[in-house]
């Protein structure tokens, strides 16, 4: 169970719903430690200007963590969180471990702008 | 112009969030800025044990509990703001803020702590996340039967280096001395462990792999000779470095970059206090950082009666 005051992506009908019916979406995987929480706290940060993309975040261990953990993208990937964008229903960008807001606002206006 | 406030605090971590109570509460208008997020190096810690008054519980639940206080009694708290300018001599002093302008105070409270020290070698970052990591209860799991390396010598790495021989299969200890610096308890605790592995006195050349870590590389610092160890995750534990280069040519430093502060927590520019893991000391807790800031805070409060009192009416 994440504590943060972003919408949570609990179920596999909620991952589905949040993917196919956005265009821009970024959904932060992890868990409530400290490589996660920054990334969390950026993405509340970055909600209000960054009006075009659904912000989400999930559970690593939940019920629908499975359909982040098993993408190709995060194949190789072994520092959390799992960050993931999506276009249109696909996966554009893909990043592992912690990013800080830079790293981040690169990502959306290269893919979301 | 920009907004007004008493007093501002850079750095909301342990030290800054307990000036940002003490100020408020104090009714003297504060504005915390952090280009991270709340709480500081306190939310890297899963469990706190040793905080007086607060039974086990992360830093992360004790760093939401500082941030609400301050909060409640009207602090004003920026996260992820990052600071692109600053004065902090004379009677206006501004901080200036990615996408924000400029905030003036009479005071200011520097506290922005310290951030984990890294190699610096570009293969260390080009592994982070695939094989690299400075978070061994985050990414422990990922390695679960896997060999790996534990790079460090103080208490973080050997009590890290002990915690990930529940998962990995064999854990290499490289440190870059012949003696270890932690606590005799906690290298005896991983001498005993038939998991770990040490290697002393060694530089870390490079990493290499793929597309995900798969070999340290390492050389002898007495004969130069070269060790190539097989390992899918390598976890770094080499310290801290104090998060000043902002200040540099403006405050008083040491060789390490710590700044100088007396037991006021004044700094060398009047109106300007330090708290925390950035300044000169020994010993860096969430407890020290607590007393830093509560002494600063007071301090900062006594600074603006004095200045108010020395006001021509």
């Amino acid at each position: 169970m994440l504590r943060t005051n972003l919408k949570h992506t609990d179920t596999d009908a909620d991952y589905k719903d949040v993917i196919e019916n956005n265009e821009n979406v970024m959904i932060c995987c992890g868990r409530m430690g400290p490589m996660c929480l920054p990334v969390y706290d950026i993405m509340e940060n970055l909600e209000e200007k960054y009006p075009n993309v659904v912000f989400r975040d999930m559970d690593f261990d939940g019920p629908a963590g499975y359909n982040i953990r098993s993408l190709p993208e995060c194949r190789r990937f072994n520092g959390l969180p799992f960050t993931i964008y999506y276009k249109n229903g696909k996966v554009v960008a893909a990043t592992t471990s912690i990013q800080n807001k830079k790293q981040i606002t690169t990502i959306l206006d290269r893919e979301f702008s | 112009m920009g907004e007004k406030y008493d007093v501002i605090v850079l750095g909301a971590g342990p030290a800054g969030l307990t000036a940002g109570i003490y100020l408020s509460r104090a009714r003297v208008k504060t504005l915390i800025i952090d280009s991270g997020t709340a709480g500081g190096q306190m939310v890297m810690s899963y469990n706190v044990a040793n905080y007086p008054g607060v039974e086990t519980t992360s830093g992360w639940n004790i760093s939401q509990t500082m941030l609400r206080q301050a909060k409640a009694f009207g602090c004003r708290v920026m996260t992820q703001s990052p600071v692109t300018g600053m004065n902090l001599y004379g009677e206006d002093k501004w901080v200036e803020v990615e996408d924000e302008g400029k905030f003036h105070a009479h005071a200011v409270i520097t506290a922005t702590g310290g951030v984990p020290r890294e190699l610096g070698m570009e293969s260390e970052q080009r592994f982070m996340g695939t094989g690299i990591s400075y978070c061994a209860t985050c990414d422990g799991d990922f390695f679960t039967d896997k060999e790996i390396v534990a790079i460090g010598g103080g208490n973080s790495a050997l009590e890290e280096a002990v915690g990930l021989t529940k998962y990995a299969s064999k854990v290499t200890i490289v440190h870059e001395f012949n003696e270890f610096q932690a606590q005799p308890w906690i290298v005896e605790e991983a001498r005993k462990n038939e998991k770990i592995h040490f290697l002393m006195a060694q530089d870390i050349i490079e990493f290499t792999g793929k597309d995900h870590l798969e070999e340290v590389i390492v050389a002898s610092k007495e004969t130069g000779e070269r060790t190539v160890i097989p390992a899918e995750g390598c976890f770094i534990f080499i310290g801290y470095v104090p998060n000043t280069a902002v200040f540099k040519g403006i405050l008083e430093m040491n060789e390490r970059g710590e700044l100088i502060a007396d037991r006021q927590m004044n700094t060398s520019v009047p109106g300007v206090f330090a708290a925390g893991d950035l300044r000169e000391k020994r010993f860096r807790q969430i407890t020290t950082s607590v007393a830093d800031g509560t002494i600063a805070a007071l301090s900062a409060i006594d600074y603006l009666q004095q200045r108010a009192d020395s006001s021509p009416v």
